[in-house]
């Protein structure tokens, strides 16, 4: 009686508490790598011991950084090797900073955990939006200051459309998340609860024999061909089979019947793609909206230090810095990407060893975090969330 | 289907805590030196505020872009007229990043601007400085009275001038000045928890870096 621990409220609770730890990491990767919210306002001052210790200081120096741009691509003018200093320090700037645009890392991690994800994956999909962000700010300095001379307040304006456009798609690509993570996870719920409840009480599974035999007899040719695709499909959910077989069976002979036809029923109709799949090569086109949805939002320092280079006439020297700064933002994004996926993986292989509660566990942890993508698209663009919205004046 | 209430009330608890430390993530990209007057009227009541605005040399030259004038590299204050135009009128959206509450502690009312008056631009020393009035829809006389300068989304960060940061122009005798300045955010930092992410107000994260300056005319 295994399966009477893991009620359905637990296993949620417990899907929850493993997305909640996902996040928490992830937050203290943020913390740790964003602007010292508690320390020195202004660059070079040292921040209060209370906050202070190793963290303290690298928030601090994050501003520090990016104070020191202006004055080093100054400097690059003259002297070729400050331009070294500036690569160096826009890099630092980017694995400190990495936040970079808005809720990139969230977005991206919540996706790698919504989906199986492997880490390798993670890594490429972290560099590709960096890189993305890093030429979308390019693109809007090289074409509107450089060829359109257009003015400061154009090209924040340009900036904000974008902005509420990248909100707009983080909430399209969290709804479709939602909307194939939550169809498996209420499915196998639901065929999890069905097959639990015979067990619970077993007159009402002698009661129902006879029924489920003759519906079985009915489909069953149906039944083995869509029990053969089911399986191609979905390893998780016939895994679940067998052991809903094996349960029911041990409870009671034509119970089995029973929950073989809940299976063919369950995998021969449901789900839209596969966790299989989706890690697969077709998973590509999913993962390119990921990229797109995070990607397509500049970082504003970007934006600034690109406009601030060209107006020296060193617009390369401002591109150059941009694209290093995507690499150390991309350093860091991947990282939290790896603690998401391994994270993951702990987990799955935690609920592996479990009964049929493995497999919802799991749903329920991909359900979750598909949730929070679409939460983190309606929040930013209903202004819930005030992060790093695009100031223009 | 109770399980799956709470399953969404936990995914909303869980996703306003990253939300809350999202927010906490803001840093400024904008630097700003500001000096403010208030100003007093002959019969004692404050008329408005004026507030001189020096940005950091990163975001100046990025506010010239596109601007043209006669000499390189200088721009007189008409040149410069329709970007402190286009200043002062984005500045409306947010309030002008200038709060005055008037009264006592505890019982504080918000006294609100109106359309700011005799601004420009001024272009020195790689810097571009912001002058505006602010004056008061109504001018009121008042005992305490505290006006913050910040942004509470944190994407400028406000320093006060260190040297007269602030002056009362016209106030009465007895009126005296006192200046808070965001030390480093450190003490409200550490008074803050996962409620203050939950109440869904972390908008106002900015605030532990405001910039207060309170007058008191006894």
């Amino acid at each position: 009686m295994r399966n009477s621990r893991w009620t359905p409220a637990r296993v949620a609770a417990l899907g929850l508490a493993v997305v909640a730890a996902v996040m928490l990491v992830d937050c203290v990767v943020h913390v740790a790598s964003a602007q010292n919210p508690f320390g020195a306002p202004k660059g070079g001052a040292v921040p209060d011991s209370q906050v202070g210790g190793i963290v303290g200081w690298l928030l601090a120096k994050q501003s520090e950084f990016y104070r020191q741009m202006s004055g080093t691509i100054r400097a690059a003018k003259t002297d070729g090797t400050a331009v070294w200093t500036l690569l160096g320090i826009s890099f630092a700037y980017g694995i400190f900073h990495a936040a970079g645009p808005g809720h990139g890392k969230a977005v991206i991690s919540s996706y790698l955990v919504a989906n199986e994800e492997t880490a390798r994956r993670g890594i490429v999909l972290s560099f590709a939006s960096a890189l993305m962000q890093a030429l979308v700010a390019v693109a809007i300095v090289g074409i509107g200051a450089l060829l359109l001379n257009a003015t400061a307040k154009g090209m924040c304006s340009a900036e904000r459309v974008i902005e509420i456009a990248s909100y707009g798609l983080i909430a399209a690509f969290g709804a479709r998340l939602v909307w194939s993570k939550g169809g498996g996870f209420f499915r196998i719920l639901r065929s999890w609860r069905g097959a639990a409840m015979p067990q619970l009480v077993p007159a009402m599974a002698g009661h129902g024999h006879d029924h489920a035999h003759h519906d079985h007899d009915h489909g069953h040719s149906h039944a083995s061909a869509h029990a053969r695709s089911a399986h191609v499909h979905d390893d998780h959910v016939h895994h679940d089979h067998v052991h809903h077989h094996g349960h029911a069976h041990h409870h009671h002979d034509h119970g089995h019947d029973h929950a073989g036809h809940v299976h063919d029923e369950h995998c021969g109709h449901s789900h839209g793609p596969e966790p299989s799949q989706l890690a697969g090569p077709g998973g590509w086109s999913r993962g390119l909206s990921a990229i797109l949805t995070v990607g397509i939002r500049p970082c504003s320092g970007a934006i600034l230090v690109l406009v601030f280079a060209l107006a020296q006439g060193m617009f390369w020297a401002g591109v150059a810095a941009t694209f290093v700064m995507g690499l150390g933002t991309a350093i860091t994004v991947s990282t939290i990407a790896l603690v998401a996926v391994s994270a993951k993986g702990i987990a799955s292989r935690m609920a592996a060893g479990r009964d049929g509660g493995g497999a919802i566990f799991l749903r329920g942890v991909e359900f979750a975090a598909a949730g929070l993508v679409l939460l983190f698209g309606v929040g930013l663009l209903l202004g819930y969330i005030a992060a790093e919205r695009t100031t223009c004046f | 289907m109770t399980t799956v209430r709470r399953l969404i009330q936990l995914l909303f608890v869980v996703a306003a805590t990253a939300f809350g430390v999202e927010a906490a993530e803001a840093h400024p990209h904008v630097w700003i030196t500001a000096k403010s007057e208030l100003i007093y009227g002959p019969d004692g009541s404050v008329t408005g505020v004026r507030h001189a605005w020096t940005f950091d040399d990163m975001f100046s030259t990025y506010a010239l872009q596109g601007i043209e004038s006669k000499t390189k590299g200088a721009y007189t204050r008409e040149e410069l007229a329709p970007l402190a135009q286009t200043n002062v009128e984005s500045l409306k959206e947010y309030a002008y990043f200038t709060y005055a509450k008037v009264g006592p502690r505890g019982s504080q009312k918000k006294e609100k601007f109106g359309d700011p008056i005799d601004y420009y631009l001024e272009y020195k020393d790689a810097a571009l400085t912001l002058h505006f009035t602010l004056p008061f829809k109504t001018p009121f006389k008042a005992n305490t009275l505290a006006l913050e300068v910040f942004d509470p989304s944190y994407f400028i960060d406000f320093t006060l001038n260190d040297k007269d940061p602030v002056k009362l122009v016209g106030a009465p005798a007895n009126c005296k000045l006192s200046i808070d300045r965001p030390t480093d955010g450190s003490a409200q930092a550490q008074t803050m928890n996962e409620q203050t992410f939950l109440n869904g107000d972390n908008s106002n994260y900015g605030a532990m870096f405001a910039n207060k300056i309170m007058v008191d005319c006894p």
